[in-house]
């Protein structure tokens, strides 16, 4: 009997059902309560500068893939919508919409498609794009709007300064640790994120919560987040144990700044992260000890955008130097 | 904490429907077919004719060589023809076809045979009646047991291990067979031991199968050197080099073999078949195959004789169902996919699987997104989408050190891509190249 219909394939014959597109949900899924955070202290001006975002990474992945490259439109991945998320995250809400769209065109034409599209970026795309804008225009990139009073008004008051660059500046000017105490955010406002900063990086505890969901649905491993965390915990411990003066604790660092949500959703990006553990590793620890150097002895008062963009450098020959043991490799075969 | 093997793995839906049905016995076919390579090593040579009369368990192909296996007629009856035919590897290969003699009793006796404990032959007797008896390892493989067995120096090896870990999903025969023939495998251990001087046997069963674990436990409760070991439910355990090191922690070396760090390994079904060949002189002829699939009316266990037709099966079980997309032989993970089923069960057919159509298409490949799966899946420790890469632009030199070589094929990689890459495929690919390569160096 030879039925037509009967196909003939190599094995395996059944899949897990992951698709990459599950994937990109599950992420999705995770960044809904650092969202909601952010709607709460951002208000209105976050709602619509993550739309913007959304909307024109989505359509200059869509355009340049229908018109330019000619190729299979591929924007239903849900690929486009999460960089376009995490570089709202990474922008102070009282943004200019132009500037978003420009971060935009920059993460998704230049970061993403020009190296190939999906799979084929060396740079995370969300980062190159904030760190574009952080460049291109910096006054406006350090400004930071007011938390909470202001969330339903369209357009933010200013106030002008995060955690770290109050500290930052402060140190600069001669204060201590004990003097600057009172104009910074307590733990619990920490944790909350009910401060200044980037849109998504605010509530600490929000950004974990869904760094958790992304740990038990095994989109991500343990190894990049917690590895960037308690490498900056340790390197920031040291100078505060020498003087507590002079830096801040580590808590202080951990909490504030894009931290958490650089640990958790822009170094584990997939595409731009080392394919194995002991890499991941390594890759962890150079974006920590980069962060920390810029946020103690550089100009700016936070790093950890550059630092991942300058580890995602390393990742390919990461890739080549960690390799995975090898079964039964390096044994001695008993002489027979 | 149940013992497994330490690194990568799987664990697909089990979906062993047929673990509470008994073995059946198959109605003896009308016709067999009986290719003469269903071993590892080299073809068996014909010693029947045409129009011959063969005796149930006759030889009707000798061993070819060092590596080869005697075969055996399945039935006893008239040869009918010498021809080529499609097997399961999709090749014509030669067969002898045997028209079962519908008047000859022994055809449809039931063999019972009742449990002989007593082991009563010398090493030599042993080994001589496992070659003679065709037996090759029944887990798929099909390598001829008594070269496994033919030991220079048996000092070097120090434990028995017994394949039972049955991971592949829906096969059920090893779990059945366990559990009706305990006894007989037990001792079937025990002659193995004794022929080859092993003070320590364990057998390896993953702990989906407790009724097996406990019957084996209390079958071996007189024989303090065998242990039972329960191990946690994971593919690919049941691949050797998995199974030792959940077992004993040792890590056969690269491109060396279970021997090399003092080990054996035999699937329970080759077990039983030694059993019956030494304590009851019955050649290899028929074994226990699972006929299964979500949609089979009644999938069953059955004892097979070889040569039968799989759509002897198939019928036996209600048929081919509508929408059936696929038919594999053995299991899911890899087993191999069949179109035609006049082809025969060989002596390492563990199972006829029936996919329907939702479970066969496969989906479209997508870019890598360089999640990391297939690395961390690997139980080689490859890079599995590297090597994808480097068979699909022809780096062959670099795939082979980055030791393409060594994977199993265990099909782990490419059942965890979220992006449904064919990363097997193409490392098989890759590998057949680097294998006529280093042919063409020598």
């Amino acid at each position: 009997m030879t039925d037509e219909r009967i196909i003939i394939s190599a094995s395996p014959h059944v899949h897990s059902d992951s698709t990459s597109k599950k994937l990109m949900y599950d992420v999705l899924i995770a960044l809904i309560p650092a969202f909601i955070v952010t709607l709460y202290v951002f208000g209105i001006s976050a709602l619509i500068m993550t739309s913007v975002a959304v909307i024109s990474c989505i359509l200059f992945e869509y355009l340049i893939q229908k018109y330019l490259l000619k190729t299979a439109v591929t924007v239903s991945d849900g690929s486009a919508l999460i960089t376009g998320i995490l570089l709202a995250f990474n922008l102070p809400s009282s943004l200019p919409l132009w500037m978003v769209i420009t971060g935009s065109f920059v993460a998704i034409g230049i970061a993403k498609m020009s190296f190939g599209g999906l799979g084929y970026n060396i740079f995370n795309p969300a980062l190159v794009g904030r760190v574009f804008l952080f460049i291109s225009f910096p006054a406006q990139m350090s400004s930071w709007p007011v938390p909470v009073e202001n969330n339903m008004t369209l357009v933010d008051a200013i106030s002008g300064e995060t955690t770290l660059g109050i500290i930052k500046e402060g140190l600069m000017y001669g204060e201590t640790m004990s003097t600057l105490s009172m104009q910074i955010p307590s733990m619990t406002e920490l944790l909350l994120g009910f401060t200044s900063g980037s849109a998504g990086e605010m509530s600490a505890l929000a950004l974990i919560l869904g760094g958790l969901y992304l740990l038990i649905r095994k989109v991500i491993t343990w190894h990049i987040p917690i590895t960037i965390l308690v490498t900056m915990a340790v390197f920031t411990g040291i100078f505060w144990l020498v003087d507590p003066e002079q830096y801040a604790n580590p808590l202080i660092h951990i909490l504030s700044g894009g931290a958490v949500l650089g640990a958790f959703y822009m170094a584990t990006d997939l595409v731009t992260s080392p394919m194995t553990k002991k890499g991941m590793i390594i890759f962890a620890v150079g974006i920590a000890v980069i962060t920390v150097v810029i946020r103690l002895f550089g100009a700016y008062p936070e790093g950890i955008s550059f630092a991942i963009l300058i580890m995602n450098a390393f990742v390919p020959l990461i890739n080549s130097y960690f390799k995975p043991r090898r079964f039964g490799n390096k044994i001695k075969a008993k002489i027979v | 904490m149940l013992k497994t093997f330490p690194k990568g793995g799987i664990h697909p839906a089990e979906n062993k429907i047929t673990s509470s049905k008994a073995i059946r016995r198959m109605p003896v076919p009308k016709v067999v077919y009986v290719p003469i390579a269903q071993h590892i090593g080299i073809p068996s040579e014909i010693v029947v004719d045409r129009k011959d009369k063969v005796e149930i368990g006759q030889i009707i192909a000798k061993s070819g060589g060092y590596v080869s296996s005697n075969i055996h007629a399945p039935v006893a009856g008239t040869v009918t023809k010498l021809d080529m035919m499609v097997d399961t590897s999709g090749y014509k290969k030669q067969c002898i076809v045997i028209r079962t003699d519908q008047k000859n009793e022994s055809n449809f006796e039931t063999p019972e045979f009742p449990l002989k404990k007593e082991i009563t032959m010398d090493q030599k007797d042993i080994l001589q009646h496992i070659t003679d008896s065709g037996i090759v390892g029944l887990g798929g493989a099909t390598f001829p047991s008594h070269v496994k067995l033919d030991l220079k120096n048996d000092n070097l090896i120090d434990c028995l291990i017994i394949n039972g870990v049955e991971c592949e999903p829906y096969l059920t025969a090893d779990h059945r067979l366990m559990l009706e023939k305990a006894d007989e495998i037990v001792v079937g251990i025990q002659i193995l031991m004794h022929a080859l001087h092993i003070q320590r046997a364990v057998i390896g069963i993953e702990n989906n199968k407790r009724d097996a674990v406990e019957v084996l436990k209390k079958a071996a409760q007189d024989d303090d050197r065998i242990k039972v070991a329960a191990l946690q439910v994971k593919y690919p355990q049941g691949s050797e080099k998995q199974l030792i090191k959940a077992i004993l922690k040792r890590e056969v070396p690269k491109g060396g073999l279970p021997m090399d760090v003092g080990v054996i390994v035999h699937n329970v079904g080759t077990i039983f078949a030694i059993y019956q060949a030494v304590q009851h002189d019955r050649p290899l002829i028929e074994r226990v195959v699972t006929v299964t699939g979500k949609k089979i009316e009644n999938p069953s266990n059955f004892w097979v004789k070889i040569g039968t037709p799989i759509k002897d099966l198939v019928e036996e079980v209600g048929g081919i169902p509508e929408g059936t997309r696929k038919i594999v032989n053995g299991g899911p993970m890899m087993g191999k996919a069949i179109k035609n089923t006049d082809v025969p069960i060989t002596k390492g057919t563990s199972g006829i699987l029936v996919i329907s159509e939702e479970e066969a298409s496969r989906k479209e490949s997508k870019n890598c997104i360089r999640c990391s799966n297939c690395v961390f899946v690997c139980p080689m420790g490859l890079e599995p989408h590297l090597l994808m890469n480097l068979s699909e632009k022809g780096f062959y030199e670099r795939a082979k050190a980055e030791d393409i070589m060594t994977c199993i094929e265990c099909g782990s990689c490419s059942y965890v891509c979220p992006s449904h890459r064919p990363l097997l495929d193409y490392i098989r690919f890759g590998k057949n190249i680097v294998k006529k390569l280093e042919a063409a160096q020598n």
